[in-house]
């Protein structure tokens, strides 16, 4: 399968990626060579072969479902690019 | 002063605990180094004031007889490591000038160590690429150069800077993170050594991730033995990370005795291949002849989907790199666009312009094979690969306990060489990149310099959690390759 310039619109727009006009059809080719030489994956047979889930054996780790920290609002503010009164600032969202 | 810079960590070590120099002075050094060194572009940020203030600390815990492991050394750590109100950028123009209010817990055990930090280092951003080209703060240079040339080269990637810094002695050791290689090229292209350990082995938190799966933190340093002194403070249990594996940290340095009479080394026929230079090739054969030298038994065995490998982590990596870069939104940190519409376009243009050019193809590749419809052809087949892979490396461990490969496909090459067709660069982690898909231990040792006087060197490969015999045989390629060479200072000229 082919990537065309309509896919790379439509996967930015996925990624929330705005991608200029004049790159879509450039970034279709660079695409493309990536995953026609992907394509050589199709040639294994991986039948039965489970999918990796962890690369080491261990058990995922339960933890109690404790608080182990917080009232950090002033922190977690410190690097917005716009906030007020512990709220960060977007446009508006709603109608 | 070019004596202190040029020290290894272990010698340094031992000389600021037995008070032969000061912390201060030794820190001083690395200061005064770092700025002459400027034009390599290796540090990001440089923490001179902060560096000299944590070397006074722990001059005065010397003194006081309560050194840390790492007490008073100057190490650099890459800007991938979030550093409590310490700009950490991961390269990229989308963290703005993003200041962590924590740290990350490796960079912490450090400092718990008595560790100093000289600054931050410059990477490929978010991680992605080879030859530290795509940072948003500009390339690194390569402290070598070929003979009787003057042509810039690549430090390697991601982690270019920690591996000029520790190349041109701008401090002792450094840190790196390996994803595809990330550590282990870097430090082969500039003559220095490059541990990525076991998956799990040192916690990620606090670390700018690129592929949660694949990440991996590790140590750049001059020294095989460096490289377990560093490892055994960066590693730890962490419970802010669900997949640090819970395994105590051994003092890896202890492990470094013993020699490798019996050990059996494993060499993979397919990583032969083609378009490797002849010398890779030659060194190769060399390193396990040093091996053999020195009791190992040498063993062929076979990982025959090898050839898979690269483009299984071209799939994996962005699936995981898209996601895990979604965070980058413009509303909480970093990057905000100004004059937008609505709040999809304070995203979409936030990201178009915070992000760089590759590390905008990867997220369009992670969205793309993860998206509906192509989902299974291409993701969760290249999970399935991802099992075969390791498969192979169990299988090849019923015969032999470590495997001998080439580290790079060819040495150091040309700033602006390969940075038009992203394939090309891809391929630098040929020999590398296998090792993150099974989690293993991977280390690269400098083992002789090419024609040109290139530095070239050769990786081993253990079993997962098996550091110690790792190191052990690093320790034995070391010896015998006997790699003393170091750059011409040409940047302080």
């Amino acid at each position: 399968m082919s990537v065309d310039k309509d896919t790379v619109r439509r996967i930015a727009r996925l990624a929330r990626l705005s991608v200029p006009e004049s790159r879509l059809e450039p970034m279709a080719g660079e695409l493309n060579g990536i995953f026609q030489w992907v394509e050589m994956l199709g040639e294994v047979n991986v039948e039965g072969v489970p999918a990796m889930t962890s690369v080491v054996a261990q058990k995922l780790k339960w933890r109690a479902d404790i608080v182990t920290d917080g009232g950090q609002a002033d922190a977690l503010l410190a690097n917005a690019p716009e906030g007020a009164d512990h709220f960060f600032v977007v446009p508006k969202v709603v109608e | 002063m070019s004596d202190l810079v040029s020290m290894t960590l272990a010698e340094a070590r031992d000389a600021v605990r037995a008070k032969k120099i000061s912390s201060r002075e030794l820190t001083g050094a690395f200061v005064a180094a770092i700025e002459q060194a400027r034009p390599l572009n290796a540090y990001i940020t440089e923490t001179a004031d902060r560096a000299l203030a944590m070397a006074d600390a722990a001059d005065k815990r010397i003194a006081a007889g309560t050194p840390g492991a790492l007490e008073g050394l100057p190490l650099a750590i890459k800007d991938l490591f979030c550093t409590k109100g310490v700009r950490t950028t991961a390269a990229s123009r989308i963290l703005g000038d993003f200041v962590p209010p924590y740290e990350s817990t490796v960079t912490q055990n450090l400092w718990d160590a008595g560790a100093v930090m000289l600054g931050k280092t410059n990477l490929d951003e978010f991680a992605m690429g080879s030859s530290n080209e795509t940072s948003a703060f500009g390339p690194v240079l390569n402290p070598w150069r070929a003979q009787d040339s003057n042509q810039n080269l690549v430090p390697g990637g991601s982690s270019g800077g920690s591996s000029a810094a520790v190349a041109a002695d701008l401090c002792l050791a450094a840190t790196g993170t390996d994803t595809g290689g990330s550590i282990r090229q870097p430090a082969a292209v500039t003559g220095r050594v490059g541990l990525k350990p076991t998956y799990g082995r040192c916690s990620r938190f606090g670390i700018v991730a690129f592929a949660s799966s694949l990440d991996q933190a590790g140590p750049m340093t001059k020294t095989v033995r460096d490289a377990a002194i560093l490892l055994t403070s960066m590693a730890s249990v962490d419970p802010k990370d669900s997949t640090s594996v819970d395994l105590a940290v051994p003092d890896y340095e202890k492990l470094l005795d013993g020699g490798i009479k019996g050990l059996r080394v494993g060499i993979p026929k397919e990583y032969r291949v083609e378009g490797a230079a002849a010398e890779t090739d030659a060194l190769w054969s060399k390193g396990a002849d040093w091996l053999k030298a020195q009791g190992a038994e040498i063993v062929e065995v076979s990982l025959p989907h090898t050839k898979y490998a690269l483009p299984t982590y071209y799939i994996v990596a962005p699936a995981e790199a898209s996601s895990n870069l979604a965070r980058y939104d413009g509303v909480r940190f970093g990057h905000r666009a100004k004059d937008v519409r609505d709040i999809i376009d304070l995203y979409e243009k936030s990201r178009g312009e915070g992000f760089g050019a590759e590390v905008q193809r990867r997220i369009l590749i992670g969205t793309y094979v993860l998206s509906a419809g192509y989902y299974d052809a291409y993701y969760a087949r290249a999970q399935k690969l991802r099992t075969l892979i390791k498969r192979d490396f169990d299988q090849a461990y019923e015969k032999c306990d470590v495997l001998l490969t080439p580290a790079t496909p060819s040495p150091a090459f040309a700033v602006g060489a390969k940075t038009t067709d992203p394939l090309e660069m891809y391929l630098q982690d040929v020999f590398t990149v296998t090792v993150n898909l099974a989690g293993l231990p991977g280390i690269t040792v400098p083992a002789g310099l090419t024609a040109n006087g290139l530095p070239l060197g050769l990786q081993l490969i253990g079993k997962a959690f098996d550091e110690g015999v790792l190191l052990r045989a690093a320790l034995a390629l070391e010896t015998a390759a006997d790699f003393k060479h170091s750059p011409a200072k040409w940047w302080t000229a």
